[in-house]
């Protein structure tokens, strides 16, 4: 199907899957129950589910495959927001244009640091991304604010020309974002019996948009390309003997990931229109690595998990606050209830990022496959523990285990 | 003229900063070869140190005091802190003045403990892995490091003020024969670049005329042979660590009274002390200081209004882009070796 294996038309069924069936998947609990919280299916957070998944997917095209770690990608995110908001000001509030010239742009701008980075490798080529990322961020707070807006942020107003839409609507107000005039933020809620689910237009965009990302890096994966890419990783000295230059394929990697960057934020921007020189800062660089190291760098499903996870748990976190884990440990007797609120009270709320950094250390530390390689190890373990009981395989002629593609 | 040497001097105790950040970064690179992202959060621990002693000698008692009275008539309450009643007022006094100071006895042992766990309890454990993977867990590492400091301190800068007798500033253009007012530099900058001098050359004195400095070097230079020269390298390497942690944590000692510390100041030094080690050369200890002086001034004179009104913008992004030129021109970095980090 589609020139895919089995496997991997499997993989894509469950991305698609999970993808589409999202709003029933993150609402398991009935909405006035006292695990309503751990819901995550409304609107914001599904949308960043799969934005930062896009995010991620690209990234992983660059890091997982060829193993240039890049600390400057939020440079085309932010440039991609940019863009994105631009185009709502000037010609529409149609998102398709907007997206399109956000891919373009950043496009551009990752072909301009590319081909400067990529003169250098290994730990060089970290800092020069991180150097030019946070000259743009820089440059985004200070010289450039007449693109930028500055501090404020670039947002739009009642007097934007909008060439093919309208300036402002009937009533006065800034028009929504659409697609040929569905807006973004209409959403449909459905009530099931004490549940209810909210299926939401710029959702479902994102979420096929993401589809088709992720249905395109498993074609890279898989073809010519991608294996050049792996060569690259695994010994590029060998691969210069061999009389091939790697600095095209490195370079069309950078470009397609950072296409991925832009896009993504042409996408958060579409579903917000607004853009902030603080999404182009280090930090959210460094969010990116860290949702593809944790759900396995190299993999292909991983990025998406790791997305997916770090958002939710962000989410969730943050919420718990003092009383709600009162009310989690009111059975115990009084000393210890407050002597467990004490001890978590650090990791939950604000402390969310201190939960983040040890998960984060414990993953590289012990797991450095991330999620993937975590879940491949559990049910080789139990696939083990069931084949034990019938047949012993002789330890002897076992073929040895391949190393693992994030290594 | 004078504009130039006003601007050389405010580069300076940046410059040092940087240089004493750098310094630590390219010891640890060049003896242990680890990337250490968590080398800005060490300098923000040592700035907290200073936050901490501050803290400690300002902890007091309260007394009623009958002869003073408030504005009710009640007898008013008077808070002492404990270091004055026990040394006598005046010498309390000056006990307290002088936290910042006295912080750097009480950071050396704090500073050289974390380094020695840092390295025994995780960074060890890295060696073999590659350096993507050390770059991230010391990132990892400096987060950790960076929340917990907040969820003590919290996410406000903590004012840290240097001893009395350093406040305001030296008329330095009078010395070149200037009109008064013209240089005029604050007495604390100058205490912190002579400071920073002092410590880095007691750093190479350290590694060039002692015996443990010079089994050091040749175990940067082959670590291999002098382990089989039957030396316990890695143990002398481990020390190496604790020496680089104490040397960030005393920059951000004395850093405190220049910018209050806050939890997030590691983070805004490491981007750019990476940078300067790049610039500098990876693994040459010279290079990272010389770099670090010339990158800080070069910030300085950027930040000029007749510079910033040819380029503008240029103040923000001068080190980046000096450093993205020299990568690319010089790619070993001003005072490179061959063969290190080279892949």
């Amino acid at each position: 199907m589609l020139g895919l294996d089995k496997k991997d038309a499997t993989i894509l069924l469950v991305v698609i899957a999970l993808a589409l069936l999202a709003p029933f998947l993150l609402n398991p609990f009935p909405s006035n129950s006292g695990l309503a919280q751990f819901n995550a299916g409304y609107p914001d957070l599904m949308q960043r589910f799969v934005i930062f998944g896009i995010f991620a997917i690209g990234f992983n095209i660059l890091f997982g495959l060829t193993g240039y770690l890049s600390f400057g990608h939020a440079a085309f995110l932010g440039v991609g927001s940019y863009s994105a908001v631009w185009m709502f000001k000037l010609l529409s509030m149609n998102v398709l244009p907007a997206i399109l010239l956000s891919i373009v742009i950043a496009g551009l701008f990752s072909v301009l640091i590319g081909y400067v980075s990529l003169r250098r490798s290994g730990i060089y080529f970290s800092i020069l991304t991180l150097a030019f990322a946070q000259m743009s961020f820089n440059l985004a707070y200070s010289v450039l604010t007449p693109i930028t807006n500055g501090e404020t942020g670039l947002q739009l107003t009642l007097d934007d020309p909008r060439v093919l839409g309208q300036t402002a609507t009937a009533s006065g107000n800034i028009p929504a974002t659409n697609v040929f005039g569905l807006e973004m933020r209409s959403t449909y809620t459905m009530d099931v019996g004490a549940w209810s689910f909210d299926f939401n237009a710029g959702y479902y965009l994102c979420a096929i948009i993401m589809i088709l990302a992720f249905y395109l890096s498993l074609r890279i994966f898989r073809s010519p390309f991608g294996l050049m890419l792996r060569a690259v990783k695994s010994n590029q000295q060998r691969l210069n003997y061999t009389g091939l230059n790697p600095k095209p394929y490195t370079l069309a990697a950078f470009i397609i990931s950072g296409m991925y960057a832009g896009l993504a934020g042409g996408l958060l921007a579409s579903m917000d229109p607004l853009a902030g020189a603080e999404r182009m800062q280090w930090t959210a660089s460094g969010e990116v690595v860290l949702m593809t190291i944790l759900g396995g760098a190299g993999t292909l499903i991983g990025p998406v998990l790791g997305a997916g996870f770090i958002k939710y748990f962000e989410n969730i976190f943050s919420k718990i606050n003092d009383n709600v884990l009162h009310q989690w440990f009111s059975f115990l007797p009084e000393g210890m209830e407050d002597t467990l609120v004490f001890l978590l009270h650090p990791f939950v709320g604000k402390g969310w990022h201190l939960t983040l950094g040890i998960l984060f250390m414990l993953v590289v530390t012990f797991l450095p496959g991330g999620l993937v390689e975590g879940g491949q190890r559990l049910s080789r373990l139990f696939r083990r523990r069931s084949r034990d009981t019938d047949t012993t395989p002789d330890p002897e002629h076992h073929p040895k285990e391949s190393p693992h593609v994030a290594e | 003229m004078d504009a130039i040497i006003l601007q050389i001097l405010n580069g300076l105790d940046k410059g040092s900063a940087y240089a004493l950040i750098a310094l630590g970064l390219t010891l640890i690179f060049g003896t242990l070869g680890v990337v250490n992202f968590a080398h800005g959060a060490l300098f923000m621990l040592g700035a907290f140190c200073a936050v901490t002693l501050n803290r400690l000698l300002t902890l007091s008692f309260e007394t009623i005091d009958e002869t003073k009275t408030d504005f009710l008539g009640n007898p008013m309450k008077v808070k002492t802190p404990y270091v004055e009643a026990w040394f006598g007022p005046e010498t309390g006094a000056a006990i307290i003045d002088w936290a910042v100071p006295l912080s750097i006895l009480f950071a050396i042992p704090i500073m050289i403990a974390i380094g020695f766990a840092m390295e025994r309890g995780l960074i060890k454990h890295f060696y073999k892995r590659p350096h993507a993977d050390q770059i991230l867990v010391t990132f990892g590492l400096a987060i950790v490091l960076q929340e917990l400091i907040k969820l003590f301190f919290g996410a406000n800068p903590i004012p840290t003020p240097a001893p009395d007798i350093f406040r305001g500033s030296f008329d330095f253009g009078v010395l070149l024969g200037f009109d008064p007012n013209v240089i005029i530099y604050p007495y604390w900058r100058m205490v912190y670049f002579l400071f920073a001098m002092v410590i880095i050359g007691g750093v190479f004195a350290f590694l060039q005329f002692t015996t443990f400095g010079m089994v050091v070097r040749a175990g940067m230079a082959d670590r291999e042979t002098v382990g089989l020269l039957g030396i316990d390298i890695d143990k002398r390497f481990t020390f190496m660590f604790g020496l680089a942690a104490a040397v960030a944590g005393l920059a951000g000692v004395m850093y405190a009274p220049i910018n209050s510390p806050n939890y997030h100041m590691g983070m805004d030094f490491l981007v750019l002390s990476f940078v300067v080690v790049v610039v500098g050369g990876m693994g040459s200890l010279p290079g990272a200081v010389l770099a670090g002086f010339l990158l800080g001034i070069l910030e300085s004179f950027a930040s000029m209004t007749w510079v910033k009104d040819i380029v503008p913008g240029i103040d923000q992004i001068i080190i980046y882009l000096v450093a993205i030129i020299i990568l690319l021109t010089r790619p070993r970095g001003l005072m490179g070796r061959k063969g290190v980090m080279e892949d």
